[in-house]
């Protein structure tokens, strides 16, 4: 599968995993709640870490291990729900988050602009001929009126 | 009023090829109409009962002759010749097509206009007090303010996609005119011991289904901390407001499950973390102040001999100038109210040809500018009184210079079941209703101050709750019903209306009024306005007198 990275199309290298199927190679993310609880064993794991959040899941305890973490992925339930966006902001602006952070789900390419701005870098289509939209939908506006993370 | 740099235009312009691109890619199957419904609803575009309905700002109910000769232009090439005054200021077309609207859009820009967050879960059209810069009891002009919240608040990347849609009112007034107390933020401006100029901010307002009415969360906000405070209660509100169920996503419903002392406790640790890096300087508000600086007012202008001559003359010209014009801080000058609510117009409409009309007389008679009121009225703020006698005779012949301005017949209504999909029951033929039976002017005048709002349904976009009289819309297994209010209230001493009782039926419901008005006549103190008297007796007496005869 292809995904948008800094604005170009690469070949994605992540697997969502869930607890009850973790591999013991290979780059992976799991999900807040496995992250959590089985942190020591992951930190242990062959290959790269991310975490998939969710519109509900508090940033504030994961901000401690964000230093072994390559990937915070923001899973849309739905376009509509916004609590990712302020959870990118935060993870940028309040933790300094320096690692990818990647939006999946079912979010449209029409917000990938606004998610951009809040400091989301990468962004996994819907369906693969949204790659071209997302790629476009990225340089909607060239100015701003308010200061976010970009 | 605010002019554009070349960074607002490039913003709206930009806005509109980003809806183009929408609209042609849902237009060609590639979005559906799910995930096309939150972007064209961010553009002020609504499937409605017959059509479309697209919504354009009015930025704190301010427009210049030339955008409201392309609101004109608009009507005639797009709509069916007329548009919709509303009551956040702005302005409705209830027959555009869809894929006409880019087009639209793209005119609308070219005089600095746009339909950007108009609907949708968002941040919307700031408003403002329709007298502002020009009222005699003004603790400073809020349109300044109100300007840099609008930049601040149009495509803020984090607050687009909030748990419902985000209201927020600035005041600077002694009078709020602006229903600041039933927004998700009401503004006020204040000074405080000092004399430094700062903000009263209140959190939680608002009405439709639980109308409630804000409470402060912070009495003194310094003038630098503005747009900071509001960042850290839409964070607030963005991460926790409810989601689940839409009657309880606005901010009033979490304030009241959290409790407003942790609500604030939340908001002021969050602000904490960010004032400091989002100051706003004084040379941005110096900046944006010069865009608001007085028109060049002629002196002596109330050395004017003849206007004091009409009014002794002319009854009717006094009996306009009472109702519709309100005091000015410069001597020699009024602002005068174009009512738009003629008897056999739909409240708050304009034709194309009034719209033209009424541009060439603001070019010629209140320096080009012309506001929009909460109440669906428009406002001339500075009008000479020398030329008050030819503006109203201008004004009469175009059917805006009905003198009802604060009377019964100056109500709010949405457009209900006619146009709206939303609608329960019809607002517009019982406003007219109504309207008829309070013909006799003279009797009109008598009742005086009388605010009567209605809504066809529970969304309450005609902000029944806080109409003197307030009357709902409800369906009951089809057929019409209405249940009345009384004594709610938008100003000061805001209130929202109790019950009368039980509906009243369609046919029922200008009897119920005018039964009301009746017992009002009756009972009345000499000089007591009907909002007092009902806070005087309660509603016992009106409730006898209408539900009498079951």
């Amino acid at each position: 599968m292809q995904i948008i990275k800094d604005n170009q199309i690469i070949d994605n290298s992540w697997h969502y995993v869930n607890e009850a199927d973790t591999p013991s190679a290979g780059d992976i993310s799991v999900s807040l709640a496995h992250w959590e609880k089985d942190k020591a064993q992951l930190l242990q794991h062959t290959g790269k870490l991310g975490v998939r959040l969710v519109p509900g899941d508090a940033v504030d305890t994961l901000a401690q291990d964000l230093n072994n973490i390559q990937l915070i992925e923001l899973d849309f339930p739905d376009l509509a729900d916004g609590r990712l966006f302020s959870l990118a902001w935060l993870l940028r602006s309040r933790y300094g988050y320096q690692g990818e952070l990647r939006a999946t789900g079912n979010y449209v390419a029409e917000q990938v602009f606004y998610l951009s701005r809040v400091g989301v870098n990468a962004f996994v289509p819907q369906k693969p001929d949204d790659l071209a939209a997302i790629q476009a939908c990225l340089g909607d506006f060239s100015v701003n009126y308010q200061a976010s993370i970009n | 009023m605010y002019q554009y740099n070349e960074i607002d235009q490039k913003i709206v312009d930009e806005r509109v090829a980003q809806f183009r691109k929408q609209t042609q890619r849902f237009l060609s199957g590639e979005l559906s109409a799910d995930e096309f419904r939150p972007l064209r609803l961010r553009n002020g575009l609504y499937i409605q009962t017959h059509a479309p309905m697209l919504r354009v700002a009015g930025p704190y109910g301010l427009l210049n002759s030339k955008q409201v000769r392309m609101l004109a232009h608009i009507a005639r090439k797009y709509d069916k010749g007329y548009c919709h005054f509303t009551t956040r200021q702005n302005i409705q077309y209830n027959w555009p097509k869809l894929e006409e609207v880019p087009d639209i859009l793209e005119e609308l820009a070219s005089v600095q206009m746009h339909a950007i967050q108009t609907s949708g879960a968002c941040m919307r059209n700031t408003t403002s007090d329709h007298l502002a810069g020009v009222c005699v009891d003004e603790i400073e002009d809020p349109r300044p303010y109100c300007e840099i919240i609008r930049q601040w608040t149009t495509l803020h990347p984090e607050f687009d996609y909030l748990p419902r849609k985000f209201k927020i009112a600035v005041s600077g007034s002694q009078r709020d005119r602006a229903a600041t107390q039933f927004h998700d933020i009401g503004i006020h401006i204040v000074k405080n011991e000092t004399g430094d100029i700062g903000f009263r901010i209140l959190v939680g307002g608002g009405l439709g289904r639980t109308p409630v009415i804000g409470q402060v969360i912070k009495p003194y906000l310094e003038q630098q901390h503005l747009l900071s405070y509001l960042e850290a209660i839409l964070r607030i509100y963005n991460l926790f407001g409810r989601r689940d169920n839409k009657y309880k996503a606005r901010i009033k419903i979490l304030v009241r499950e959290t409790g407003l002392e942790k609500f604030n406790d939340m908001v002021e640790a969050e602000w904490l973390r960010i004032k400091d890096g989002m100051e706003l300087s004084a040379e941005r508000v110096a900046a944006v102040k010069t865009h608001f600086t007085p028109p060049p007012y002629e002196a002596n202008t109330d050395q004017d001999t003849r206007f004091a001559e009409q009014l002794a003359n002319d009854k009717a010209f006094a009996t306009w100038h009472k109702y519709n014009t309100a005091p000015h801080k410069v001597a020699g000058y009024q602002a005068v109210y174009l009512s738009l609510k003629a008897p056999d117009t739909p409240p708050g409409d304009m034709t194309d040809q009034q719209l033209d009309a009424v541009a060439d007389l603001a070019d010629r008679y209140s320096f080009g500018e012309i506001r929009v009121t909460h109440r669906q009225n428009l406002v001339f703020s500075d009008v000479k009184q020398g030329d008050l006698f030819a503006l109203w005779q201008q004004l009469d012949s175009l059917k805006l210079a009905m003198p009802n301005i604060g009377t019964a017949t100056d109500m709010i209504c949405c457009p209900g079941l006619d146009f709206c999909s939303l609608a329960n029951a019809g607002s517009i033929g019982v406003a007219k209703e109504i309207n008829d039976a309070l013909d006799d002017m003279d009797y009109l005048h008598d009742i005086g101050e009388l605010k009567i709002n209605m809504s066809g349904c529970m969304n309450g976009c005609a902000h029944q709750s806080v109409g003197h009289i307030g009357i709902l819309g409800v369906d009951k297994k089809g057929v019409e019903w209405y249940q009345i209010t009384l004594g709610g209230s938008s100003e000061n001493e805001a209130a929202i209306g109790e019950r009368l009782g039980p509906a009243v039926a369609k046919d029922q419901v200008t009897n119920t009024i005018t039964t009301i008005l009746d017992v009002y006549v009756k009972q009345r103190l000499e000089d007591e306005a009907f909002l007092d008297m009902v806070n005087r007796v309660g509603i016992a007496p009106f409730k006898d007198r209408v539900y009498a005869n079951n």
